[in-house]
């Protein structure tokens, strides 16, 4: 499961070129993972320059650390 | 809903050029961009050749924030090649100079409008018929004969229609610039330290803006991107090279280093710019190459409005012009980039202590590769080539 920290992002769209199912949506200062068509290769958290992805392996672990 | 014979989505250089060139054929164009302004982010280190630039418009004062001269190129253990009168170019002003090229559009008489953020393309019978876009929070609809999608390096216009653009690992660069004020470069000089050490499989650059300011950047290849952040090894070289530069912008970035997309039309759709991958995969400049496509993608679209066929099939003269102008080439320079990308750092400082030996005067770009490189001279000339002309 894909994660995005806050505040980090610079909107380059990195992520979205290399994303190979289409699953980030980027307008002028939103990105959005579509968890439902993200396959979790997780490319798109090496490709980001500025390490605003992460990849969190327990959907659980998503809740408390959003919590 | 209103109708347009071409929609352009996005308006960075090969969006303005191909809205440019469709408006001037006569068709009914219009631009939509989802930023707020034209020109800005400017996620570019502006280096242009003059020569590429003429190609299109003749440089204006005010786009140029330096007229560059010379190339330094800097090996991992810092030996420095200086080559001069060999390149000219410039560092430009992007923002200034993006929005003069969609001025050239409006005056041609496209329509031009920000905030203005495409979300999906209209289909009827398998055929691209205009597209769906948010405009200030409002769903819209545009219907069009022919969209053109200049959408940039993070393009989704093409997936919508089925083409294949998703980016490799191995061929996008993962990059960081600082523009910098305070830092001491020669004002007619642009530096780029290549090998692991700076920027593993990309290359670090020092591009200068004029009165003591430079776009200071670098590259990391996605494959290694993942061990090695481009912001952590931006960080580091600035403490060691530059500590008292101020930081007036940061931006992010993505550049792919590909050969052109295997396909880039289909029926009511042709794809240009960064979108369809048209930037020179050795050196990652991509303003003149997606210049070059958006005009030749926007003459296209006025010929099919004017013949009213809107195929695919009609869009090969699209692709053939485009095999001919730059993407022969590049296929070229790719395969040449990956064998470059197989010389080891030592490898590299190597090569650069031998051309320290040539005398300054015979320094040429060209004849120092093909003098000293004597591992692999015919892959260092062209390497030499592809920056002398950026
Ligand atoms: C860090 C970095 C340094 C670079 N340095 C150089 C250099 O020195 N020299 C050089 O020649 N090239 C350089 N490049 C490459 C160059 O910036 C690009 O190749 C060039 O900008 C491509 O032009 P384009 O018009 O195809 O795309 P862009 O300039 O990226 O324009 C695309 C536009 O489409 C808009 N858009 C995207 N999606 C949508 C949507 N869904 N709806 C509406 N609008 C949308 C975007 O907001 C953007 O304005 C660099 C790139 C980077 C990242
Ligand atoms: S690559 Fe990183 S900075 Fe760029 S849009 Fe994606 S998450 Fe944001
Ligand atoms: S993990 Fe893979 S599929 Fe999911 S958003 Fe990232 S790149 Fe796309």
């Amino acid at each position: 499961m894909i994660h995005i920290k806050e505040n980090k992002c610079d909107f380059c769209g990195t992520c979205v070129a290399v994303c190979p199912v289409d699953a980030i949506e980027m307008a002028e200062a939103d990105l959005k993972i579509i968890h439902e068509t993200c396959i979790d290769c997780d490319i798109c958290v090496w490709v980001c320059p500025i390490d605003v992805l992460e990849s969190r392996v327990n959907p659980e672990e998503e809740e408390v650390a959003s919590d | 809903m209103t109708e347009f014979d071409v929609v352009v989505v996005g308006g960075g250089p090969a969006g303005s050029m191909a809205a440019w060139y469709a408006a001037k054929g006569g068709a009914r164009t219009i631009i939509l961009e989802k930023d707020r302004d034209i020109g800005y982010p400017v996620r570019c280190g502006e280096a242009v050749s003059d020569a590429g630039l003429r190609q299109f418009v003749e440089p204006e004062p005010n786009w140029i924030a330096a007229t560059i001269s010379k190339i330094r190129m800097v090996s991992p253990n810092g030996t420095v090649i200086d080559t001069a009168g060999q390149a000219l170019g410039y560092v430009l002003h992007r923002r200034i100079f993006d929005y003069d090229i969609a001025n050239k559009a409006a005056q041609a008489g496209a329509q031009i409008l920000t905030k203005a953020y495409v979300t999906g393309l209209r289909f009827d019978d398998g055929r691209v018929t205009g597209v769906e876009y948010d405009y200030l929070g409002e769903k819209r609809t545009l219907s069009a004969k022919i969209v053109i999608g200049a959408d940039g390096v993070e393009s989704r216009v093409g997936r919508w229609a089925g083409l294949r653009t998703a980016l490799k690992l191995r061929d996008t660069e993962s990059c960081v610039q600082f523009s910098v004020a305070n830092v001491d470069v020669d004002p007619e000089r642009i530096d780029f330290y290549v090998g692991h050490t700076y920027a593993p499989g990309g290359y670090l650059w020092v591009f200068p803006k004029g009165n003591g300011k430079a776009n200071i950047g670098l590259g990391v290849v996605g494959t290694e991107a993942k061990h090695y952040k481009a912001i952590d090894l931006l960080n580091r070289f600035m403490a060691k090279e530059f500590p008292n530069a101020s930081t007036l912008t940061m931006i992010c970035g993505g550049v792919p280093v590909a050969k052109t997309v295997k396909k880039y039309t289909a029926d009511g759709i042709m794809l240009t710019g960064d979108a369809a991958r048209m930037v020179n995969p050795m050196t990652g400049g991509g303003i003149i190459s997606g210049m070059h496509g958006g005009k030749l993608a926007g003459m296209t679209a006025a010929e099919a409005v004017e013949a009213g066929d809107y195929t695919e099939k009609f869009f090969d003269r699209y692709v053939k012009r485009w095999n001919k102008a730059g993407g022969d080439d590049h296929a070229r320079l790719y395969r040449i980039a990956d064998a470059v990308d197989s010389l080891s750092d030592s490898d590299l400082d190597d090569i650069a202590a031998k051309l320290t030996k040539v005398p300054q005067e015979k320094r040429s770009l060209l004849k120092i590769f093909s003098t000293a490189a004597k591992k692999r001279p015919g892959i260092l000339i062209d390497v030499a080539k592809a920056f002398a002309g950026f």
